[in-house]
């Protein structure tokens, strides 16, 4: 029996293996993509670019505004001096944000009243001008404790806020998004080896051939699931040095939870990449049917955007994806430094899924004939 | 260019289309549930927010915070003993913040000193734990005017920043996501679909028959591009009256130019799928790279969530050729802010010469050669 599954998983590594074609877009793509995601899938802001329409020729107004020169978060695009020249830029995208300063700015402020900061928004990227509009609120909070220290007048807050986050100190959300890019990626390569291998020899008609062999289904089932296995423990270890030396995300975990958590995610991915591929009578189908599941596998899993803010039947269907519980694991491992306890219960129902899966898969290699 | 050849072939090639009940799926199914899953679900907005509230020592003032949060659409809040227990819900995310109010709070905001009020946040996602802090920042800010209100005094605080947010007033994340979910599922249409066209004709042996009819390569890639093209503007159709009808997303820029747009963005699409077809000859690279160089550049270097202009300067380059950041760029204005023309031109010029380079490209590839 082993040797009989040895022989199909040679002969699968050499069709994927033999083509340059085929070598390099198993290769090539990875580094590329891990290198530009991780330095572009990024929610954190720099640069943002902003223009300023003071009317105040007051000290004070100036004041802040060499605060926002000095930040890293922003850059100034523009002066203006009329109404008129916020629509032109922001419109155009040429900044994402106008700061408008009043007349009275100074006067206010040194009478000890509340003086206004107008910020106008491009709401196009809501996400985007909410979190500038945060950065804009850091800087004139700093501006603020320093007035009232050396100014004093008047000003006081009675109770402030002090906020800490855990496991990600400087809200980084390059420590967020690049480990679930060890996600990501790993679905993507298992589900281009597997979705295929079946379909190709179907629209082939060796698979007939095949199944007319002495291997039993369940032969031909490990031995179609063993190259996808080896090449995506293979690409996500990779990733993951990346992700570790390249990106200095900081791993807190330990390995051999994170890499139980890989076979089991694995084991569901290839199950249900053999499943698409064992229902598909062409490659065509084979890969729609691919993308028909790592679409909505990805979206859905919480790699970009919280499964909580999804509503309840959505979040329901979520439960099916394996994707989200290997979000959760590896980012867990590598932020939380979890453990076991911690993750239990996010492995079984990926094991439960590639079972499953499988089983369908062994299934319908027999009973779906052409 | 034989018009009586190109409609042959373009039958033929329609049929293919209609038999295979994959590439309908693709083109009607995909759009309808995605818009669906997203239109419904998927936004960056938090709510409903689970927060620990550690209250140390009941007092008055603690209470009137708390109600602040109780009150809040953002937040669920969680009553809990001791900054221990709150701790503990934390790692095992139940809640993904905690309020804590040590038991001198009441003393210290009596007294006149600044009384500091705990915020632990799970930074794990980074772009909500900032919301979150938001959130707080709001809950606390209207806590201190009712506070001060209350003592017959104004807020004393130096600057207050007041915000106006153009075209999304709501800030609803739905509203920018939708139409750039749009582009990503015309791109999906259009490359992933062609880009196994050709490669099938080269693998099943046909291209070899087609070479000896006096078919020309020019018909036989026009013919591939006709019923896909009709197709995928079918798609799009769909997906704007979702947007519009079911997800109430405005569109403010006219007409024909989301007309304009699109057809110009589906040809471009359908180039791409077809000179990976071309060069790839066969199905299973065709696919892979067609996921690769596809999908998830329109996924991540688009613009669709991640914002192109924080991006580093050499990635905001490499962004130049996804072919999606500029359809995303027109979607978003052109739903959201209206005809905006100097960003319309300058998006539909990118979008037309990608085109061309394509095309180029596939008629250097496609030649009647075997080899």
């Amino acid at each position: 029996m082993l040797r009989k599954i040895f022989a199909l998983m040679k002969k699968e590594f050499r069709t994927i293996l033999k083509n340059k074609k085929t070598r390099m877009v198993l290769i090539i793509p990875p580094i590329a993509q891990i290198l530009v995601f991780g330095y572009s899938a990024s929610f954190d802001l720099n640069k943002v670019p902003y223009a300023v329409y003071n009317e105040d020729s007051g000290l004070a107004s100036r004041q802040l505004l060499a605060n926002f020169q000095g930040a890293q978060a922003f850059h100034l695009v523009d002066t203006i001096d009329h109404d008129e020249g916020i629509a032109p830029l922001i419109n155009e995208k040429k900044v994402m944000l106008v700061l408008h300063i009043g007349p009275d700015f100074t006067r206010n402020l040194s009478k000890g009243q509340p003086a206004k900061l107008q910020v106008i928004l491009d709401g196009r990227n809501s996400n985007s001008a909410m979190i500038s509009l945060n950065y804009v609120r850091t800087i004139v909070m700093g501006f603020n404790t320093h007035w009232t220290t050396v100014h004093g007048g008047g000003h006081h807050v009675p109770a402030q806020l002090v906020v800490s986050s855990w496991f990600n100190s400087s809200l980084d959300s390059h420590w967020f998004i690049i480990p679930g890019i060890v996600a990501l990626l790993a679905l993507v390569v298992t589900l281009e080896v597997t979705a295929l291998s079946v379909a190709k020899e179907r629209e082939a008609g060796t698979f007939d051939q095949l199944l007319v062999t002495p291997m039993t289904p369940l032969e031909i089932l490990i031995g179609k699931s063993l190259p996808g296995f080896i090449i995506g423990f293979i690409e996500a270890t990779f990733i993951i040095g990346m992700t570790i030396l390249w990106f200095h995300v900081p791993f807190r975990g330990s390995f051999l939870v994170l890499y139980f958590g890989i076979f089991a995610f694995l084991l569901s991915a290839i199950g249900i990449g053999l499943m698409i591929s064992s229902i598909s009578v062409t490659q065509q189908q084979g890969l729609m049917g691919a993308f028909l599941f790592l679409v909505p596998a990805v979206i859905l899993s919480g790699f970009a955007t919280p499964i909580e803010n999804m509503p309840q039947f959505v979040q329901y269907i979520t439960y099916l994806n394996p994707m989200r519980y290997f979000l959760i694991i590896v980012r867990s491992t590598f932020l939380e430094g979890a453990s076991f306890d911690l993750l239990w219960n996010l492995y079984w129902p990926m094991v439960l899924i590639g079972v499953a899966t499988l089983t369908a898969a062994g299934m319908l290699f027999r009973n779906r004939m052409y | 260019m034989n018009f009586i050849r190109l409609r042959g072939l373009v039958r033929k090639e329609s049929r293919q289309i209609i038999r295979d009940p994959s590439s309908i799926g693709i083109a009607f199914f995909l759009p309808v549930l995605l818009l669906l899953i997203f239109g419904y679900g998927v936004s960056l907005d938090a709510r409903h927010v689970p927060l620990a509230i550690v209250v140390e020592k009941i007092s008055p003032q603690a209470m009137a915070l708390i109600s602040g949060f109780n009150q809040s659409n953002y937040f669920l809040p969680v009553p809990m003993q001791s900054i221990q227990e709150a701790e503990q819900a934390l790692m095992h995310r139940k809640v993904d913040g905690i309020i804590w109010l040590r038991h001198n709070f009441a003393r210290q905001l009596l007294m006149g000193h600044t009384a500091p009020i705990g915020v632990i946040i799970d930074g794990v996602d980074s772009n909500k734990a900032r919301l979150i802090e938001g959130y707080v920042t709001g809950v606390w800010f209207n806590w201190l005017e009712r506070m001060t209100k209350v003592k017959g005094q104004n807020l004393k605080i130096p600057v207050m920043v007041e915000h106006r947010v153009w075209f999304n007033a709501e800030v609803s994340s739905r509203d920018y996501l939708v139409p750039g979910l749009i582009a990503i599922i015309m791109t999906l249409i259009g490359a992933m679909l062609t880009s196994m066209v050709v490669a099938r004709e080269w693998e099943r042996g046909t291209m070899e028959a087609l070479m000896v009819t006096p078919v020309s390569m020019k018909e036989i890639m026009a013919s591939k591009i006709i019923p896909y093209f009709i197709l995928g503007m079918g798609g799009m159709l769909l997906s704007v009256l979702m947007a519009v009808f079911l997800f109430h997303v405005p569109l403010r820029g006219s007409m024909s130019a989301l007309i304009f747009s699109s057809s110009l963005f589906m040809f471009t699409a359908i180039n791409m799928g077809l000179l990976i077809s071309v060069a790839a000859k066969s199905q299973f690279v065709a696919g892979q790279i067609a996921i690769v160089i596809t999908f998830l550049p329109a996924f991540i270097l688009s613009g669709f969530v991640f914002d192109i202009r924080t991006m580093p300067a050499a990635i905001q380059w490499l962004t130049h050729l996804v072919a999606a950041r500029y359809f995303v760029d027109i979607l978003q204005t052109l739903f959201l802010a209206g005809d905006i023309w100097p960003l319309f031109l300058i998006n539909s010029a990118w979008l037309g010469l990608m085109a061309l380079f394509f095309l180029i490209i596939i008629k250097k590839k496609s030649r009647k050669l075997l080899e």
